[in-house]
């Protein structure tokens, strides 16, 4: 089974060699490093760039208007916010042409907390990128998911921003991406760089991939339950995961949605599962005012009113300026395994 | 030279000499002709004899026609916008003698085989020179359904047409200098003839995105076929330059990264076409960037927000025309016809956008995603 990293990798693989990546480029994206989870490495279109932000956009989105395909990668979403008027720009690109100059390209980075990140490199951006329309945002929570994403990410001709949660990116999966090998050993021993002193004319060996895609814009529901409805993506949809298997063995099943796509959002999937269920909870780690969770729960107070038995709920990051280092610091802003259960107990337990 | 109703009222020499008191202190523009020759040799001790060098008659009279063509239209738009049809100019009169030779001598077409044109908002007389119709400038100016570039979505010369490589002009100029890269490695990686242009203004190169060009397109080995060009009017929208910049010439920084740079006077339409081609054939043969600072005036301030009225400053288009005069290439009565011609075209093409539909409400929603695909979250 692979991980999310060595999922991204051979998407992006089957990116260069099938569907016209010309180009995997970003802060230590090529050799010696192969990115800073390793996620690029031995790539044949990677490439190096200067410590450059707005340099690497502006890059992406000159290929774009050139027609090339590439996937661009800001090292962690934290060195992101210096670029965000160029994200606004490769977004109305299409729409300020009159639909004369798409741009077919592809911007990855980490987003989140969970590897004691602290200020710089714990960030989320799901909230900021749901307001940058034109493009598409995406956010897998397995590898197969990371893998099949990456591949309609790339393939699509609109710009597509791709948040890998980083503390997932050692995480494997339950489910084959199809064409890779079954143990994880073998795996590694094709496409992992070695970290002795092998590795100066190392090469990977790919498996033969299939190009699975996850289309963009639909939700999958990860467990099945009428009581309530957990709506997450990335890391804490894991959460969402857990919380449920808990309650299942108090005897109640919680639906957990995994939304997968930011924008457009598989509406009609949470729509269907909360009229089932009337309670929902929304769980991400984004700061929690003017949170993208906020606007899934106005639309379902406003389209869902008379058939919801709870308040809908936002659960998210507090609204401080940044993750602090410490456990206590980091547990206290960012949701955990606790502090979703107790929320959708709290949901379970209202009385309209 | 003739110049529109509302350019009259303020520009006697007498009025232009008491305007331009307090102005910022001008380049002596002897000074800052470029640095080489039309072979690229650089010559012991500038300034340079690229002066001396001299273009056909029949190219000179091109040039100085799409000039007057290229400011009359940017005039219209301004009558435009006085007269209530539109709701904001901003523009390039007193560029001509810089955009013209520009879109002359760009290898004009579609794809990385091409010049890449990453334009600004006073860049008309490139587009001029392309062989864009008065009508196409008008109907962005209009903002009408029909306008090619926008369809009636963003500012006057705010121009693009992929036939010509012509990306979208943003409002913030100097990005451009950082998506230049984008296309320029595009052209290295096939090898193409094709070359990338990046203009911008003096002001905008304090932005990070001009370092950016500067440096990734001097990587060794990994060199990039750009021409980067600044068209310098020694203005940041109302901030004089010597409070925006302490660096003599904004070429020198290209000094630092080995790259070859020039300073051109931007105002004589000779000099600057000899300038263009000679840097333009540099870059195609060596595939590296050249830095070229270009001195241009601004001649109707930096956009309507300050009135779009004839400010002090160096006309490149009355110093064109005597130095034709002189030569007897034209007579002043010829000229006087060639303003009158474009004029009566000006006129007609506007009355005829003017007549022309508008954007409707629904088409907010059209080509946010490729192929129309839903964007209104309400539809999700």
């Amino acid at each position: 089974m692979a991980n999310m990293a060595q999922a991204i990798r051979m998407a992006l693989h089957v990116g260069e060699t099938r569907l016209g990546v010309t180009d995997i480029f970003g802060q230590d994206v090529g050799a010696p490093l192969g990115g800073v989870f390793t996620a690029t490495q031995g790539l044949k279109t990677a490439w190096n760039t200067p410590l450059d932000e707005r340099g690497i956009i502006g890059t992406a989105i000159g290929l774009g208007l050139a027609g090339q395909r590439c996937v661009a990668e800001i090292q962690f979403a934290d060195y992101i916010f210096n670029t965000i008027d160029l994200l606004k720009m490769a977004g109305n690109t299409y729409w300020s042409s009159n639909g004369q100059y798409n741009l077919p390209i592809v911007v990855m980075t980490p987003v989140g907390a969970g590897i004691r990140g602290s200020i710089y490199h714990s960030h989320s951006f799901d909230a900021w990128a749901s307001r940058m329309p034109g493009w598409k945002i995406v956010m897998p929570s397995t590898p197969l998911d990371a893998y099949g994403l990456m591949i309609s990410a790339i393939k699509d001709p609109n710009p597509v921003l791709y948040l890998n949660p980083k503390a997932l990116m050692r995480v494997r999966g339950e489910e084959l991406i199809p064409g890779e090998p079954a143990d994880e050993k073998e795996l590694k021993a094709m496409i992992d760089k070695p970290v002795d002193g092998r590795q100066a004319n190392w090469k990977p060996r790919w498996p033969e991939l299939e190009e699975y895609e996850v289309p963009i814009g639909k939700g999958k529901i990860t467990r099945e339950g009428d009581r309530a409805t957990l709506v997450s993506y990335g890391r804490m949809l894991l959460l969402c995961n857990k919380v449920a298997d808990i309650l299942r063995e108090e005897g109640i099943d919680i639906e957990v949605i995994d939304l997968r796509s930011i924008y457009p959002y598989d509406w009609q999937l949470i729509k269907s599962s909360v009229q089932k269920t009337g309670r929902v909870l929304f769980v991400n780690e984004d700061t929690e005012v003017t949170n993208f969770g906020e606007h899934l729960a106005y639309r379902a107070t406003m389209e869902l009113f008379y058939e919801l038995m709870a308040r809908p709920r936002v659960l998210a990051g507090k609204n401080v300026p940044g993750i602090g280092l410490h456990p206590n610091l980091e547990e206290a802003t960012v949701p955990q395994l606790e502090d979703v259960l107790r929320e959708t107990r709290e949901l379970l337990a209202e009385v309209p | 030279m003739r110049k529109s109703t509302e350019a009259k009222k303020a520009t006697s020499a007498k009025e232009l000499k008491k305007a331009s008191k307090g102005l910022p202190k001008a380049v002596p523009l002897k000074k800052v002709t470029a640095s080489r020759t039309a072979n690229g040799k650089k010559k012991n001790g500038a300034p340079t004899v690229i002066s001396k060098v001299t273009l056909s008659k029949q190219l000179q009279l091109q040039i100085f026609e799409l000039m007057v063509k290229a400011r009359v239209l940017e005039e219209r738009l301004i009558k435009v916008y006085k007269a209530g049809d539109s709701y904001f100019w901003i523009g390039g009169a007193g560029e001509e003698a810089f955009g013209v030779p520009l879109g002359l001598l760009v290898h004009k077409g579609h794809g990385p085989e091409y010049d890449y044109l990453h334009l600004h908002y006073r860049s008309t007389p490139t587009l001029v020179a392309l062989g864009m119709p008065m009508t196409d400038s008008l109907r962005l100016m209009m903002n009408r359904a029909t306008d090619p570039c926008t369809g009636g979505r963003n500012f006057c010369n705010h121009y693009c047409f992929p036939q010509w490589n012509v990306v979208p002009v943003t409002s913030p100029i100097e990005v451009q200098y950082g998506m230049a890269i984008g296309t320029a490695i595009a052209q290295k990686r096939m090898k193409s003839k094709g070359i990338t242009i990046v203009t911008g203004g003096d002001a905008g190169t304090a932005e990070g995105d001009f370092a950016s060009c500067l440096i990734w397109s001097t990587r060794p080995g990994n060199e990039l076929p750009i021409f980067i060009t600044v068209q310098n009017n020694r203005w940041g929208i109302s901030t004089p330059y010597d409070q925006q910049h302490g660096e003599k010439y904004i070429a020198d920084r290209g000094k630092a990264f080995g790259m070859r740079t020039t300073v051109v006077n931007g105002n004589d339409p000779i000099e600057t076409y000899l300038a263009i081609q000679s840097e333009m054939e540099y870059i195609r043969k060596t595939g590296k960037p050249v830095l070229a600072e270009f001195y241009v005036s601004r001649l109707y301030g930096h956009s309507s927000a300050s009135g779009a009225n004839r400010e002090p400053g160096e006309c490149p288009i009355e110093l064109f025309e005597k130095k034709l005069v002189d030569q007897k290439y034209i007579t002043t009565a010829e000229v006087k016809e060639m303003w009158k011609r474009f004029e009566e075209e000006s006129r007609i093409a506007a009355d005829q956008v003017r007549q022309e539909p508008v954007p409707t409400r629904e088409s907010i929603w059209d080509h946010i995603y490729v192929g129309n695909e839903n964007a209104d979250w309400r539809k999700f």
